[in-house]
């Protein structure tokens, strides 16, 4: 047993672990903690997979950016929320069947020869003579450098909607307020 | 400094500019007060005019080119098929922007984000329609959708805007994740993402034998079905249509549409054009699925905005006819989409003049003896739903003409057999409308804003809907030419 | 594998080190709790209500703005390895990158998005 499958055992029980306690704690706060565990361990399965850019960002963005906005949507809620969610019948049957489908879905696509692919440019021998951050930067910068400039665009569009969305214009907030001094005085 | 000078940018130059004049109204709405707001609609307005210039002369250069120009190490393509579409966007976008300015005012929406938004969305469908990558289709859609995701919510706090921008979002990221991993199941398959070599490619001579092609194409084609309101992933249409703002409902009916038919066009013919018999069949039963569906589906609508949303669902089974039959169909296609796109903007516009910042003209009882009081409108309104239904002489009835025949000269007698029936369902809703503008007695007086911006849209539509069904011929030998 | 190992060793020893000290306080030290003492810590405020409480959607509206710019950040690593090699090419498509981000910065700031209003 090589050194490389014990730390895969490790990190693969503590994934299915934490995605477990996730689900089954009862306080949301615990659930989104287990949550940034379970990104952690997903992270080091990436360097395992050989792709440490890949963990970088999933430690920078999930376990940093969206955690933060998991615990910011539970204390919008409340400590004590009631149930968000109403009985759904036939939901339990429903999800274990598809539950169960995905994974004979998974495990049939890891087994049958038929699904073998064809590498792409980032074959493991580019891999191997730049290392993985290096190999792909020379492909988002060169190659797909409209595709780079565009997700500029998106992330400003981004931003747009944070702000319409969530961001109250000065004459609704004044609109606010005047009755509420009105009737103090 | 060179290389990033060679990357042959003209080929997104009419995105280039838009996004240019929508980073322009995103700033300088910044510095203005409310009251001069308005002003950002008229410089949108010469964003779009700007952008159909290039457009044109664009289409000018490149009609007798052999091999199209590429970009961007063939990432893009500038051929004249994607630059009409761009001429439709651009005509779509500048009529939803005289629509919007009387009704952001009266209720108190008006604000820069709405027309940057609209600008910026059109710029996606723009890098849509030369899309020659996986990547880029991607990325267009994206560009395109999540402006409108926004411009949904944008009358907040109203409650039913708030829905409907919840509802798109959730359901638009949910389709987006299909079509990434359609995306990523393609390049599984075949190790690449560009069209040429996806065309090229072992995988696609022999799709049956090959799993994770099948799949690919299949969530890719659920991803795009769902922009383009396709059954049965069309649920969130009617919902969406009823609660955004109206200017943004019309804006959406006529130009999302199109632009995911020219991503499907792009995707199937240049992308996975060997592997035809995979999605031939498939698409056409979905077409007929959708033109029955969304037919059915008005004929129990109340509500106008809802009608018109079912409808739209039913336009967009005609309109796979289309692009089933390939060749000529995309002609079709395309005059179909513009006569649609006049139309329906045309009928929104309709709506937006029968409003007054409290009432709106949703209910179809508010049509009631509408002609007593503004025939002018009731007129309009009548002209728009008889090409909708595809009556002569209207542009609707030879829009549908053009689409049929290219269906049965491709051998898709069965489908236009359905869609004809279709039709002919369909014209007991539209008439409905009319039929309350004209034979029934009023039972208020309705809402009436004057508004010269809109006017003007409702002139250029209807001109457009008469002249297209009058002289059909000219803009069909204008587009092959 | 290697280069890890450095950072493995590093992460067990600080992680070593922050248990051993607070071990080594709570052996050593002299403990008398006051109810006082165990209060929890706020910057010496007296706590008001309870942790946990509903938030204010604006801290919302904050976190949000930090994901896009921390999106962004993600483009500047590999960009960082490669730049040399791209040269002035790589700048200029950088500050294309960066131009549009900047607007939209100027856009948050001038909303008043990061005030506190």
């Amino acid at each position: 047993m090589s050194a490389q499958f014990v730390i895969f055992g490790l990190l693969a029980v503590t994934s299915v672990a934490t995605a477990l306690a996730m689900i089954f704690s009862r306080n949301a706060v615990h659930g989104v903690l287990f949550m940034v565990g379970n990104f952690a361990a997903v992270a080091l399965l990436y360097v395992l997979l050989g792709s440490p850019f890949l963990a970088a960002v999933q430690i920078l963005v999930y376990a940093g950016a969206i955690m933060v906005l998991f615990l910011f949507v539970v204390m919008l809620m409340g400590p004590e929320p009631a149930p968000l969610w109403e009985h759904i019948p036939g939901q339990r049957p429903l999800a274990l069947l598809f539950g169960l489908l995905l994974a004979a879905g998974l495990i049939a696509a890891v087994n049958v020869e038929e699904l073998t692919g064809v590498p792409g440019i980032m074959s493991q021998e580019v891999l191997e003579r730049l290392g993985q951050p290096t190999a792909l930067a020379q492909t988002l910068f060169e190659r797909y450098l409209l595709p780079f400039e565009v997700t500029s665009l998106l992330l400003l569009i981004g931003m747009i909607g944070a702000v319409v969305l969530a961001k109250r214009e000065k004459h609704e907030l004044q609109a606010e307020r005047a009755p509420r001094e009105g009737g103090a005085e | 400094m060179e290389r990033f000078l060679a990357q042959n940018w003209t080929v997104i130059q009419p995105a280039l500019f838009l996004v240019f004049t929508g980073l322009i109204v995103l700033l300088v709405d910044l510095w203005l007060k409310e009251e001069e707001r308005e002003w950002l609609a008229y410089f949108s307005l010469v964003g779009f005019g700007g952008a159909g210039v290039i457009v044109v002369r664009q289409w000018l250069a490149v009609r007798g080119l052999e091999t199209p120009i590429t970009g961007f190490g063939g990432m893009m393509v500038l051929d004249t098929l994607g630059l009409l579409f761009q001429m439709l966007f651009f005509l779509v976008g500048f009529l939803a922007v005289l629509l919007a300015p009387g009704y952001l005012t009266r209720r108190r929406l008006q604000r820069g984000e709405f027309y940057a938004l609209l600008l910026f969305s059109t710029a996606g469908m723009s890098l849509l329609a030369g899309a020659q990558d996986l990547i880029m289709l991607f990325l267009g859609i994206e560009v395109l959708s999540i402006p409108l995701y926004i411009l949904a919510g944008f009358a907040r706090p109203r409650l039913d805007s708030e829905e409907a921008s919840l509802k798109y979002f959730l359901l638009g990221a949910f389709a987006t994740g299909f079509l990434l991993y359609g995306t990523a199941l393609l390049y599984g398959a075949t190790g690449t993402t560009a069209f040429e070599a996806l065309r090229a490619s072992e995988a696609a001579a022999a799709p049956r034998e090959n799993v994770m092609f099948m799949a690919g194409i299949a969530l890719l084609l659920v991803g795009l079905g769902f922009k383009i309101s396709m059954a049965p992933f069309h649920q969130w249409t009617p919902d969406v249509y009823e609660g955004a703002p109206t200017p943004v409902t019309a804006f959406m009916v006529a130009a999302t549409k199109a632009g995911g038919m020219v991503a499907l066009i792009r995707l199937l013919y240049w992308g996975l054009g060997p592997a035809d018999d995979v999605w031939r069949p498939l698409l056409g039963v979905l077409a007929a699925v959708t033109m029955t569906w969304g037919n059915v589906g008005a004929l129990l609508q109340r509500n106008v905005k809802r009608m018109l949303a079912y409808s739209s669902i039913a336009h967009a089974g005609y309109l796979l006819i289309g692009v089933l039959s390939g060749g000529v169909g995309f002609v079709a296609v395309l005059v179909y989409l513009l006569i649609y796109a006049l139309t329906n903007l045309g009928a929104f516009g309709v709506i937006l003049l029968l409003e007054d910042g409290e009432r709106e003209a949703l209910d179809i009882e508010s049509y009631r003896g509408l002609a007593r009081f503004h025939p002018g409108a009731a007129l309009l309104m009548s002209v728009f739903l008889l090409s909708l239904a595809g009556f002569p002489p209207t542009a609707g009835f030879f829009g549908k003409f053009l689409l049929f025949t290219a269906g049965i000269s491709a051998g898709l007698t069965w489908l236009v057999v359905v869609a004809v029936l279709n039709s002919v369902l369909s014209v007991f809703y539209y008439a409905r409308v009319i039929v309350k503008m004209y034979m029934q007695e009023p039972v208020e007086t309705p809402a009436f804003s004057r508004s010269w911006l809109v006017a003007g849209a409702l002139a250029v539509a209807a001109v457009g809907v008469v002249l297209l069904g009058l002289y059909p011929t000219v803009v069909v030998r204008l587009i092959t030419a | 594998m290697v280069p890890y190992v450095a950072i493995a060793v590093l992460f067990v020893l600080s992680t070593g080190v922050a248990v051993m000290i607070m071990m080594v306080g709570s052996l050593f030290g002299p403990r008398r709790p006051t109810p006082r003492k165990l209060m929890p810590y706020e910057s010496g405020m007296v706590p008001v209500g309870r942790a946990m409480q509903r938030m204010p959607i604006r801290f919302y509206l904050i976190a949000t703005l930090f994901i896009i710019f921390d999106i962004e950040v993600i483009f500047l690593f590999p960009w960082a390895l490669v730049y040399r090699q791209l040269g002035v090419f790589g700048l200029l498509e950088m500050f294309t990158f960066l131009a549009l981000l900047v607007a939209g910065f100027v856009y948050v700031w001038r909303k008043g998005a990061l005030e506190w209003e």
